[in-house]
């Protein structure tokens, strides 16, 4: 192929657009997502034919036929897997992984562990939105308790689990969330995501316009948001609130909300934030602050640095071919230590 | 004992022998096996092994559960099976004795290790009464007892270690003394000895050569009266031998398939018996470009090698059939996406854990028919250790010539058992190049060589050729589509496909005649017992003839032409009739089942007892 118009042609959001038709529902906050992949990955000058989209099974596993790359809608729970393997095979490419709560807490949750465990160099995204909706609203790993749906007409009785505690517990080295509502900050998240060398794992808090409108309106709602959501910058205070400045403070060991009126918030002790904090008890804390008790945090949560396990498996296969061993032929391979001739 | 002359006053000549060492799994019982093996293969026999030992690590010492075994048979003709049973019995303690008494020919040689007929053992054993004292052994076999424990200590009273330590070095008095009974040199073991211990632990090799040494200096000093065996070599055709085991083989086997194929050697496998040694074994290859990966689980394991399929690796897996129940979903979809993808499945005894450390090959219909929907895949097997070679290239040949998914089957008495093999030489396999798509062409996902009904794959990485495969039904240019002509029509084309892989494979041998009284139908581990069945009554003028399938789905163009040709068609598995099942409904034809599953390969008697059955109805 004219390869060399390709590299010069800058590439454009219109480049990673399918001619598929998009079949989510109307009002969906997958197409925020989309687009706002879409927007960011021309940006950051790798070679479209560089990346690939590989999912699982749910609404939003059907992303990878929207995004005009290399994709993989592969089966229920397992799109880790497949996206390690492709991540092995070829360290050179760039993977995103499209899972949601149901795909990457229930029946995926092992492969997800191991995958964040593991750091390997791919770039999740986990669509939360509290419900299944591909099968039509039964409740999911990330619902309340109490949540009414047609397998739990009672109420559901089991506790969720928190995925960025789920992820900080596998110590990913790269955990984020952000909102469908804010394309600008899922753009520069997504970015970062990208550019951290390791697994990254980004929670979306994202509406199901069907089977759970407006789960997240308490938190990222137009009126709710400047007093709900924290939005977290590395090494700038912990404030938030529309009317009133409030901070986050510690008192001892815990993390409690300061007034801050016009007072400086280092004069109140707010929180810095510091993502590259190694221990795991920082990132718990934020983790474990969501609405109403605390506004919910958002942005880049944890960003450590580890070797990855793609390119150290690369490292030992390169090693080893520089080694006395890879001497040996194919036929004296075959041959093995001991052989005899009659 | 096939006696076939006695030579001298000194040693007795015999065509072949089967020797089993039995004894606590603690006991090393698995190494002297294998010792006896290489210096019968370093000496020139024909040989067949094979290892048995219990699914505990360590069974609570001296129990019935804890017995461990290495059968060997050797050969100056050609051998194909470790044998039915044993000539020579070394049982180190009653329990091993009780397991296996019963199976050593009358008159056959019974060495015991006198020193652990204690009490406490005996009770362990379930014996009221000790066999050494009593009447139940006398003039029914060459009892030969040892206090090994007493020789092993004393051959080693100058040497600083403690006793307990000492006594780990009994094993290799009885593998000594069994030297000395079959005339075998020490040379090979001492080599052995000092390559593995001599530098990190030179005591314990200077400890273990010792005791060898006493086991073989005891029969020359106490044992003078005694009958001495002597297996010549075997005439076997010129070359380089090894000797090697089917997993062994199967992973030089895939080494080669993706050289010869120029791909890059994904593996990716879940520790399972007796499927771990496959994984442990490419691991050691990375200088080879090898990648193996140690996954979460069965279905990750698959799936990280699907995924490097999908980045034009050669992804490969495996597993025992447990495992394959759990891959089963990933496998429609590597049906469903057309991808190459090798599934090995070393078959054990089932359902569910089943006999793990027992044979079976039970796994037949669900590696054909085990997955939702209609999802036709090839299947292949292999039927000797050595086999697992050949059957891995081809594994790999229709894997990327069809680009599909492809379960090659093996069981546990391949994968364990040993074999001297003629060393091919690499060059001589053909290179399979299956090249990717061209850049600057248009693609379309499933568009077909017309020859072979194959898609050709586009690789993440490739310029313009950026396209979305999947589980749900695509129409030919790769979109996805609910049209319902188009679902059948591409169920009909993923069938169509896997049928013509037949017309790829080439004329089924038949051992024998081509038409005759009885034909029987093998397929798998099962080609040592049926083959050496089948050539001994051909020598003695029987009207048999048989052939193993190494393709079993699909099955060869010429077995209903092939099958005409004979009277009865006996199908022997080790499992309840599965080919049976499937030779029946794709052919019509009334075929015999032939089964038993007891874990344990099939003994030639039971072949042929069974076919003389068939002769004179």
């Amino acid at each position: 192929m004219s390869t060399e118009t390709l590299e010069e042609k800058k590439l454009t959001k219109k480049d990673f657009v399918t001619p598929n038709d998009v079949r989510w529902c109307p009002g969906c906050g997958d197409y925020a997502i989309l687009n706002s992949l879409q927007r960011c990955l021309p940006e950051l000058g790798v070679p479209k034919e560089n990346y690939v989209v590989v999912s699982g099974i749910g609404c939003s596993s059907r992303f990878p036929y929207y995004m005009n790359t290399y994709g993989f809608h592969t089966i229920h729970g397992r799109a880790p897997t497949i996206a390690t393997g492709v991540k092995v095979a070829n360290p050179e490419l760039i993977v995103w992984m499209i899972t949601g709560d149901g795909d990457g807490l229930s029946i995926g949750g092992n492969h997800l562990m191991h995958m964040l465990r593991r750091n390997v160099d791919v770039n999740i995204l986990l669509f939360n939105n509290r419900v299944y909706g591909l099968t039509k609203g039964q409740y999911s790993p990330t619902s309340p308790v109490g949540t009414r749906t047609k397998t739990t007409p009672s109420g559901s009785i089991d506790n969720p689990i928190n995925p960025i505690l789920f992820a900080l517990g596998a110590e990913a080295t790269f955990i984020a969330r952000t909102v469908d509502t804010n394309p600008k900050h899922m753009i520069s998240v997504f970015k970062a995501a990208q550019e951290h060398k390791g697994v990254s794992f980004v929670e979306i808090f994202q509406n199901c316009v069907i089977f759970n409108n407006k789960t997240w309106e308490p938190v990222y709602g137009r009126q709710n948001r400047d007093d709900n959501l924290l939005i977290l910058e590395a090494d700038q205070p912990m404030v938030f609130g529309k009317e009133e400045k409030m901070g986050i403070s510690l008192n001892g060991s815990t993390p409690e909300v300061v007034k801050l009126g016009d007072a400086d918030p280092v004069e109140k002790n707010v929180l810095f934030h510091k993502p590259d904090q190694t221990g795991s008890l920082y990132t718990a804390m934020l983790a474990e602050m969501e609405y109403p008790n605390f506004p919910t945090p958002v942005g880049i949560l944890r960003q450590v640095d580890k070797p990855t396990y793609d390119s150290q498996i690369h490292e030992q296969v390169v090693e080893a071919k520089a080694s006395d061993a890879a001497k040996a032929s194919l036929q004296d391979i075959v041959y093995g230590p001991s052989t005899w001739t009659i | 004992m096939d006696t076939q002359s006695t030579h001298a006053e000194e040693f007795q000549e015999l065509e072949s022998v089967v020797i089993r060492f039995a004894g606590d799994s603690g006991d090393g019982m698995q190494t002297i096996g294998e010792r006896f093996t290489d210096s019968s293969a370093a000496f020139g026999n024909d040989l067949a092994t094979f290892p048995d030992f219990p699914a505990e690590i360590r069974a609570p010492a001296g129990t019935i559960p804890g017995v461990s075994a290495f059968q060997i048979q050797i050969g100056s003709r050609e051998i194909l099976t470790p044998g039915d049973r044993p000539d020579a019995l070394v049982a180190m303690n009653p329990a091993a004795l009780a397991v296996h008494l019963s199976e050593l020919e009358e008159g056959g040689i019974l060495v015991l290790n006198s020193a652990a007929f204690s009490h406490e053992n005996l009770r362990m054993a379930g014996y009221d009464s000790n066999p050494l004292e009593d009447e139940s052994l006398i003039g029914k076999y060459e009892l030969i007892q040892v206090d090994i424990n007493h020789f092993t200590l004393e051959s080693l009273s100058e040497i600083e270690m403690s006793n307990k330590d000492k006594l780990r070095c009994k094993n290799f008095f009885a593998l000594g003394f069994m030297y000395w009974i079959y005339s075998r040199s020490l040379e090979t073991t001492i080599e052995f000895i000092e390559s593995k211990w001599g530098k990190k632990l030179p005591v314990l090799a200077d400890a273990n050569i010792k005791v060898l040494k006493a086991g073989y200096f005891f029969g020359e000093t106490t044992e003078t009266s005694r009958n001495r065996y002597m297996v010549a070599k075997a005439e076997v055709e010129a070359g380089k031998y090894r000797k090697i085991s089917g997993n062994d083989a199967l992973v030089l086997g895939l080494i080669t398939g993706a050289e010869k194929a120029k791909r890059n050697l994904l593996y990716s496998g879940y520790p399972i018996t007796p499927a771990s040694s496959i994984l442990e074994g490419l691991a050691a290859y990375k200088h080879f470009g090898v990648k193996a990966l140690q996954a979460e689980d069965e279905i990750a394991a698959i799936g990280i090698a699907l995924g490097a399929s999908f980045a034009g690796n050669l992804g490969v897996t495996g597993t025992s059939g447990p495992g394959m129940c759990l891959k089963a979903e990933f496998i429609g979809l590597a049906t469903a996406t057309e991808l190459p993808l090798v599934i090995l499945n070393i078959q054990r005894g089932g359902p569910s854990t089943g006999l793990p450390t027992k044979t079976e090959q039970s796994d037949l219909l669900q590696a054909i028919y085990g997955r939702h929907s209609d999802a036709q895949i090839p299947v292949i097997a292999a039927n000797s250790p050595s086999d697992c070679f050949e059957t891995a290239i081809e594994a790999i040949r229709i894997a990327l010539t069809y680009c599909t998914p492809i379960i090659f089957l093996s069981d546990l008495y391949l994968a364990n058992g040993a074999e001297p093999w003629k060393v091919p030489s690499v060059d001589s396999y053909p290179q399979m190049d299956v090249p990717f798509a061209e850049e600057g062409k248009p693609y379309s996902t499933f568009s077909r060589n017309p020859e072979n009904l194959s898609r050709t794959l586009a690789i993440p990485g490739q310029t313009g050729l950026e396209h979305r495969i999947g589980g749900l039904e695509k129409d030919e240019s790769g979109n996805v589509s609910y049209d319902p002509s188009n679902h059948e029509d591409m169920t009909l084309i993923r069938s169509e496909k896997i049928k013509k892989v037949a017309e790829s494979i080439p004329p089924t041998e038949i051992f024998g005649e081509k038409t005759g009284k009885v034909l029987a139908v093998g397929w798998g581990g099962t080609f040592g017992s049926i083959t050496s069945c089948i050539r001994s009554m051909q020598a003695e003028g029987f009207s048999v003839s048989s052939i193993h399938l190494r393709h079993l789905n699909p099955l060869p163009n010429d077995l209903p032409k092939i099958f005409e040709g004979f009277e009865k068609i006996l199908v022997p598995e080790l499992n309840m009739g599965q080919l049976n099942v499937l030779l029946r409904s794709q052919f019509l034809v009334d075929t015999i089942p032939f089964n038993i599953v007891q874990g344990q390969p099939f003994k030639v008697k039971e072949l042929t007892k069974k076919i003389h059955e068939l002769l004179q109805d």
